[in-house]
Formats: C-alpha cells, sequence, structure tokens
C-alpha cells in the first residue's frame, strides 16, 4: 500500500508536549502514521486525541516536539510554505463547519475556486463528482442549514475532499449522529480508503467504528498514548487502562473521606 | 497596598496586550487589503461591494433619521441661548459647523458601531465557535483576507459618504426649525450655513470617519476571532465590540481634534 513518492511515514508526531494555559494536554507523544494506513486515535473525552489532531493540521503550536508531514517538519515553517502541504490534506470538523452563508455547493467548490485557476464549468463538474462520492448528488444549491446532521458531515467531507487530499483527517466523525447514520459514515470512510488509498487519521471514542476502519488502533489517555497497534493487538493488550476502555468500565468514584470533608470545609478557591 | 498595585498592574497589562493585538489585527488587514493585491495574491471585490451594501447603504435611512433630529436639536438649544442677544441668525452657523466639524462623524460612528462593528463582532465570533474559522486556515485559505478585508474596505468607502449625508440630514434638520420658528426660508438658512462653513470644516470631519470606521471594524473583528466558548461567548463579544468601539472612538476623535486646533483653525 506504499505510494511510490513518499518514503517512511506520511505523518510522524515526535515528543510532542503542550499545554493549555498551566493544564498540560499532551505528554511526550510520538507517533507515526505510514502512507496508505488508516489510523485510529481512540480515547475518552479530553485524553487529547483532539489535541493532537489540531496539531497534525498545525492549528495550535506544541509547547515543544515536532509534527512531521513527509519529514518535514511543520511547526517550525513559514505559512506560505505551509499553504502547499495544507493543500494536500483535508479535514472534516466534529461539527462540518460548513460556511453557513454559502450553498452546499459553493461550500465544495471554494477551495477549488480560491486555490486553484480551474474554469467554472470544470470547478462545478469536480464539485458534482465529490457530492455524488459522498452520496449528495442533487443537493449543490441546499443551504447547510436546511440539511440533517449526518448530511451535513458528508457535505463537510466533500469539501476535505475537493483538493483530492493525500491525507485526510477526521474528528469524531460519528459524534452528534444516531447509530445507523454513524455506521453509514464509517462505510464511507472504508470505501475512501479502499479507492483512493489516501492516509487516514481518525479521531473518536466509538469502539465499533474504530474496529471496523482502523489498520491500527493508538489509544490515548490522560494526553499520552497508552498503546499502539492493530485492532487484533489491542483486544489482547493486557494493559489495564486498554482494557477498561475497552469494557467500558467507568473511572472508579471511590474516594478519600477526608480529603471530602476538607473539600466540602476549605475555603473557597 | 500590594493588592492595590497588582490590580493596576494587571490591569495595564491587559490593556496593553488587548492594543497590541488591536494592532497586530490592523497591521496584517493593512497588508492584506493594500500590499497583497499588488502581489497577485487577490482582493475579494465582490465580498466587499456586499459590505458596502450592509455597512454603508442599509444604514442610510436609519443615519439619516437620527442626524435630522440632532440637527433639530441643536437649533433648538442654540436659539435658547442666541435668542438672548437677538442673534438667532447665527443658528444656521452653530449647527452646520458643529455637524460638520464634530456631531456627524461622531453620529455616524455611533449608529455603525451599534449597526455594523456587532454584526462582524457577531458573524466572526459565530464562525469562530463553528469551527468555520479553523475550517479556512485547514484549507489554506486566510482569514483576514476572507473576512476582515471587504469589512474593512466596505467602512472606509463608506463611513465618509453615511458623515457626508449626516451632515446633511442634520443641516436639514436645523433648517426645518429654521423655517418654522425663526420665519426663515430654506434658502436664507442655506445660504447662512454656506457663509459659516470652510472646506476644512468637512474635510477634517470626513478625514475622521475614515479613522472611525478603521477602529470599529478592527475593534468588531478582534472581538469576534477572540470569542471563547459557545453561543455565550458570541453575546460577550458583541456587547464589547460596541462598547470598546465607542470608547475608542471618542478617544480617537479627542485626540484628532487636538491635532486639527492645533495645527491650524
Amino acid at each position: 500500500m506504499m505510494h511510490a513518492d513518499v518514503q517512511g511515514p506520511m505523518i510522524r508526531v515526535a515528543d510532542l508536549v503542550t499545554h493549555y494555559g498551566e493544564r498540560r494536554v499532551l505528554n511526550h507523544v510520538s507517533l507515526e502514521i505510514q502512507p496508505g494506513e488508516t489510523m485510529v486515535i481512540l480515547g475518552g473525552s479530553g485524553t487529547g486525541k483532539s489535541t493532537l489532531l489540531r496539531h497534525i493540521v498545525r492549528l495550535e503550536i506544541p509547547t515543544s516536539g515536532h509534527v512531521y508531514i513527509k519529514d518535514e517538519d511543520v511547526c517550525h515553517m513559514p505559512d506560505e510554505k505551509f499553504d502547499a502541504i495544507r493543500q494536500k490534506m483535508g479535514m472534516l470538523f466534529q461539527s462540518a463547519a460548513l460556511f453557513n452563508s454559502m450553498s452546499i455547493g459553493d461550500n465544495v467548490a471554494l477551495p477549488l475556486r480560491e486555490l486553484t485557476r480551474l474554469e467554472e464549468p470544470t470547478i462545478r463538474i469536480m464539485t458534482r463528482i465529490k457530492l455524488d462520492l459522498v452520496g449528495l448528488s442533487g443537493f449543490e444549491s441546499f443551504m447547510p442549514s436546511q440539511l440533517s446532521g449526518g448530511m451535513k458531515k458528508r457535505a463537510g467531507l466533500a469539501r476535505a475532499l475537493a483538493m483530492d487530499p493525500e491525507i485526510l483527517l477526521f474528528d469524531e466523525p460519528s459524534a452528534g449522529l444516531d447509530p445507523i447514520t454513524a455506521a453509514g459514515i464509517d462505510s464511507l470512510i472504508l470505501k475512501l480508503k479502499l479507492a483512493f488509498r489516501m492516509t487516514i487519521v481518525v479521531v473518536t471514542h466509538e469502539l465499533a467504528s474504530a474496529f471496523m476502519i482502523a489498520d491500527r488502533i493508538t489509544v490515548m489517555q490522560g494526553g499520552e498514548i497508552v498503546a499502539i497497534g492493530t485492532p487484533e493487538e489491542i483486544r489482547a493488550n493486557q494493559n489495564p487502562r486498554v482494557q477498561q476502555f475497552l469494557n467500558r468500565v467507568p473511572e472508579d468514584e471511590s474516594r478519600d473521606i477526608q480529603a471530602y470533608l476538607r473539600n466540602l470545609t476549605g475555603p473557597a478557591s | 497596598m500590594n493588592g492595590v498595585l497588582a490590580f493596576i498592574g494587571r490591569n495595564t497589562l491587559g490593556l496593553i496586550r488587548y492594543a497590541s493585538s488591536l494592532g497586530e489585527l490592523s497591521a496584517a488587514t493593512a497588508y492584506w487589503a493594500f500590499v497583497a493585491p499588488f502581489q497577485g495574491r487577490g482582493l475579494k471585490g465582490r465580498n466587499t461591494l456586499h459590505q458596502m451594501v450592509l455597512t454603508g447603504y442599509s444604514a442610510v435611512p436609519i443615519v439619516g433619521l437620527i442626524s435630522f433630529f440632532v440637527g433639530m436639536v441643536l437649533a433648538f438649544q442654540g436659539a435658547y441661548q442666541l435668542e438672548k442677544i437677538g442673534a438667532t441668525y447665527f443658528v444656521a452657523a452653530l449647527v452646520g459647523v458643529s455637524l460638520t466639524r464634530e456631531l456627524g462623524p461622531l453620529i455616524t460612528a455611533v449608529v455603525v458601531a451599534g449597526r455594523s462593528g456587532s454584526a462582524f463582532a457577531a458573524e466572526i465570533g459565530t464562525m469562530k465557535v463553528s469551527e468555520e474559522i479553523d475550517a479556512l486556515k485547514v484549507m489554506g485559505l486566510n482569514a483576514i483576507k476572507y473576512l476582515v478585508v471587504p469589512k474593512h474596505l466596505a467602512m472606509i468607502v463608506m463611513m465618509p459618504c453615511l458623515t457626508l449625508l449626516s451632515d446633511l440630514a442634520g443641516i436639514l434638520g436645523g433648517a426645518s426649525f429654521g423655517i418654522v420658528q425663526l420665519d426663515q426660508t430654506l434658502s436664507m438658512y442655506v445660504l447662512a450655513t454656506r457663509d459659516a462653513l470652510v472646506m476644512r470644516d468637512i474635510s477634517t470631519g470626513l478625514v475622521k470617519s475614515v479613522i472611525f470606521g478603521s477602529i470599529i471594524t478592527t475593534v468588531g473583528c478582534h472581538e469576534g476571532f477572540s470569542v471563547q466558548g459557545g453561543a455565550e461567548g458570541v453575546g460577550r463579544a458583541t456587547t464589547s465590540s460596541v462598547v470598546v468601539s465607542i470608547f475608542l472612538v471618542i478617544v480617537a476623535d479627542l485626540v484628532f481634534t487636538a491635532i486639527f486646533y492645533y495645527t491650524g483653525s
């Protein structure tokens, strides 16, 4: 499944540390994602998985550490240089992030209009191809507010695909969707993976979806990677934190009585 | 005592940080509006036109009406004093000069800050909350070029136009008082206004209005970009965009009036 033009990993995250204010969100995270691979980053809420994704597209700059895309350090390069790399990356946001003032067709066409010199008829055809790919043919003239949650995600995906990216990133693709619609998005991801051999990174907390689409899974907890491996390896992993997540065991809620009383009677913080 | 010092220090630092981020935004806007187009990096012409309609054309009725009433109020108040020395002829001069030099630009700025400045903050803030700004960035599109520059250019063009309209409507408001109360004719009133006005009165007002337009856009957009959290954050940004921009408009007004004063009439 190797692309001819890339040797080594497509995305390499090296010793990434990042803080939101004083709080450390990522703690020495290192990760390699191979070309053509589908990597699922699995973890509960607030484990830093979305933050990791935001670093890969350089929406956040780390406190220390590096993110390499095709061996180029994206954290420390000028914006102009990164723009070229960025055009080969597509991202589907958790809320789909469609531009609400534009029709679906204009949303998908926007990157083509702004970043290429294609003629308008060509752009229209490409827009229809992308919409057809995600099962939204005939919806060009609809406004985002007229679509359901699942259709918005599909439209967002069509926009992410507009520039024929080599890397496709998903932030919680099934968040806020009913199980059937979510499964529809999963099978769409599988279809894209087989058809285009893109490098795909999916951040999710849905176990079923993770095991269905992943070539490899990274399990994160508390800003750290606890396990990386194929779905079988992850299932067989004996690390209690991995097993806790897989078996959906809630966090232990028993607590120190003394600390509880101190907390109740102490001064307001 | 330490508490007081810490309070002053914290607020001063906050103020400096706010001012410098406003400065950064204006510098980036200036680059994308006036430098980048000449490097072949494009300008959003149609968006600019659209913003001109929203910020300029649509504000015509309200700016006109408010200025008309303010002109009338000024005439009433002026006549109240000038009657005492039998100089009601100078009501026209009072209304004309104070409107063109001061109140025209100021009223326009206040109305536009409330209409458009808040709309900028709400629009950009909502886009921030719904990840649309991030989506722009990920596509490699510059948010300042797409969102701020069209608004800024539209405001720079439309503020002087609205200000001229405000001057005119205010003078007409004064004239309506002159005709009804002082038994003047419209042409007498207009002539008296023209005698009192010099070109510099109008031009300094227009210069101010461009500055005010810049302030309102920069503050509105900055508040939008700094939205944190959800709908509540958007609401807070909208409010503070109006408050901060009116405050800064008054400060800038003071500074520029002083400059114009010391550089001759």
